[in-house]
């Protein structure tokens, strides 16, 4: 495979940028994930798709460290990564939200966003108590970063409001900007799109979408709705019973026979 | 005005500079159950224990003496110096820290994810074994504690406020001790609640309280945020004894201040920072008033069972306190 390339609608694809090698994760005799290997490669949009209960979150947790697998090996940035905390996967620069989504629902949407950029402050628990000058320029700098994608993913009118008091929709924008106001490297999306109306889809699948152009993010998502998925990936990689029967560009996977089989149901003709 | 009023006021006083000290006190507790759920019954044997650290060090007491004499034959009790107030304070802290340290690694680390009971037998071990560990490094005698706090009445009050009333008000009896242990109280609690509302790490705080899997997904380690949140206790301990200490000596009796936290959060709820103040305060000045008007008529010392009776009220009627949060259970 080429080291990089431009895509149709000219956004750059570089080399990669995680690695899983030969993943198998086992919950007691359970398989949950079958030795799946694949890549991710720097500013793409990758899909991780398959009917409930493949393994798609699975493979999430062991991505953001989450689960640890029992076998196989997690390269990321070109280098062998040894098993990690979910936190210090985090503070490496994998930012992630969740199925259920896992807000703070007791802070405004502010300092929900705010915790997104704990992983860029520096200063210690010292120089915070006393508020020192580091600590303040500190807390402004990362303020504005945060303002910056509270107005890009256009939830200014609510930035004071706390989070429990939300609607569904909107939790998932929030979970999405507290992700990004980490600036990751690598952003994992477990199904951004579950549970929303056409209206909400849609803005999400925009705001997914101007997120990997403007800020050339690259993205891992599970998602449920094969529409959604084959518009807005570059590749996809398919899952079903922990195993991978199908990884390719959204046209190759659509007419992989196994994956029509496994996903979309045998044909009846 | 006459005489009867201005006492009440004078025992209202009392009352709210009480109530900030039990609002501190309650205030231990509050941090470490918001962060991990942790009911913390070792709370008041901190206080203990940091007093009793806080004289040992001061007066230059080597720790462990009796143990050590015993095993090597010895005959040392102490290395001859003096330590400043604050200097041995500063120390002191660090021991605190040191012991938060050592109960998350050695103690709650392995108990993540367990029962709330359990974490709770877990604690009441922990205050055991810290009693214990205070009498085996300093002694088990009664000890008096001189950080150089001004003691005794106010005469200055006094003087100033006995024109208020007529020839039978001598004016307001306000102790010296305890208005530097409402200011120093005061003050820490302020301090406390901006930490928590304006810094880096009262965020990371409040966001582990909230969701410890979203906690971590942003780079939040438990483990460091648990070790703070204990060291923030021993903090509060630390000056809880200190005032306490000053006041009645440093012995047993000072972790029994524990055990009037309780209905200080059976009454603010157990989650809400706001509500140990307040519920403080209620507690501080209902109990004294209580005295004050009725308790000399049913026989006195209702001080020791009012605020449970209190809370207990409050509870019936408002299960999760005044401030704590809502318990919402969906069937």
């Amino acid at each position: 495979m080429k080291d990089s390339y431009v895509t149709s609608d000219g956004r750059t694809i570089g080399g990669v940028l995680m690695d899983m090698r030969g993943i198998t994760l086992r919950f007691g005799g359970v398989e949950a994930i079958k030795n799946i290997s694949f890549d991710i490669r720097e500013g793409e949009i990758r899909a991780i798709i398959g009917p409930n209960g493949a393994g798609k979150s699975s493979m999430l947790n062991v991505i953001s460290g989450f689960y640890h697998p029992q076998e196989g090996e997690v390269w990321f940035r070109g280098a062998k990564r040894p098993t990690m905390r979910p936190y210090d996967v985090a503070r490496q620069g994998i930012a992630r939200t969740f199925q259920n989504i896992a807000l703070f629902e007791g802070m405004s949407v502010l300092d929900n966003v705010m915790c997104g950029r704990l992983t860029h402050m520096k200063t210690g628990v010292f120089s915070q108590a006393i508020w020192h000058g580091a600590a303040q320029r500190e807390e402004v700098e990362n303020r504005e970063a945060v303002e910056r994608i509270i107005d890009f993913l256009e939830i200014q009118a609510i930035r004071k409001t706390p989070v429990g008091r939300l609607p569904y929709g909107l939790k998932k924008r929030v979970e999405l900007a507290r992700a990004l106001a980490a600036e990751p490297k690598l952003l994992l999306l477990d199904e951004p799109m579950a549970g929303m109306n056409v209206e909400e889809k849609e803005d999400m699948s925009r705001f997914i979408l101007d997120v990997n152009d403007e800020f050339g993010t690259t993205i891992a998502l599970i998602e449920h709705d094969m529409g959604v998925v084959m518009d807005l990936s570059d590749r996809v990689v398919v899952m079903d019973y922990g195993r991978k029967i199908g990884d390719g560009t959204p046209d190759e996977v659509r007419g992989n026979q196994e994956v029509i089989d496994a996903y979309l149901g045998v044909a009846h003709d | 005005m006459s005489a009867d009023f201005l006492y009440g006021i004078e025992v209202i006083l009392n009352g709210l500079m009480a109530g900030v000290l039990y609002a501190l006190v309650a205030l231990g507790f509050v941090l470490i159950y918001k962060a991990s759920g942790i009911f913390n019954y070792a709370q008041g044997v901190m206080a203990l224990f940091a007093a009793l650290t806080l004289v040992g060090i001061m007066e230059g007491q080597v720790p462990f003496s009796h143990l050590i004499n015993a095993v090597f034959g010895t005959e040392i009790h102490h290395f001859g110096w003096h330590v400043p107030a604050l200097l041995a304070i500063f120390l002191t802290l660090c021991v605190m820290v040191a012991f938060a340290w050592a109960v998350q690694k050695f103690i709650f680390r392995h108990l993540v994810g367990q029962e709330p009971i359990i974490l709770f037998m877990a604690t009441i071990g922990l205050a055991y074994f810290l009693e214990g560990m205070g009498d085996l490094m300093w002694g088990s005698d009664i000890k008096t504690l001189k950080v150089g706090l001004p003691q005794g009445g106010s005469r200055w009050i006094e003087d100033m406020t006995s024109g208020l009333g007529g020839d039978d008000f001598y004016g307001f009896f306000i102790d010296k001790l305890d208005m530097v242990a409402t200011v120093v109280a005061a003050i820490l609690v302020m301090c406390l609640i901006a930490f928590a509302q304006y810094s880096k790490q009262g965020r990371a705080m409040r966001a582990v309280a909230d969701d410890h899997q979203a906690a971590l997904s942003v780079g939040i380690s438990l483990n460091f945020i648990w070790v703070l949140v204990w060291s923030l206790a021993g903090l509060v301990a630390l000056v809880a004894g200190v005032m306490w200490g000053a006041k009645s000596g440093v012995q047993f009796s000072l972790s029994l201040i524990a055990l009037k936290a309780l209905p200080v959060l059976m009454l603010g709820g157990f989650t809400s920072i706001p509500g140990a103040i307040v519920g403080g305060l209620i507690i501080g000045v209902g109990e004294k008033l209580f005295e004050y008007t009725i308790g000399g008529m049913i026989g006195g010392a209702t001080e020791n069972w009012f605020a449970y009776v209190l809370a207990l009220i409050f509870l019936v009627f408002r299960p999760q306190g005044l401030f704590g949060e809502k318990i919402i259970e969906r069937v």
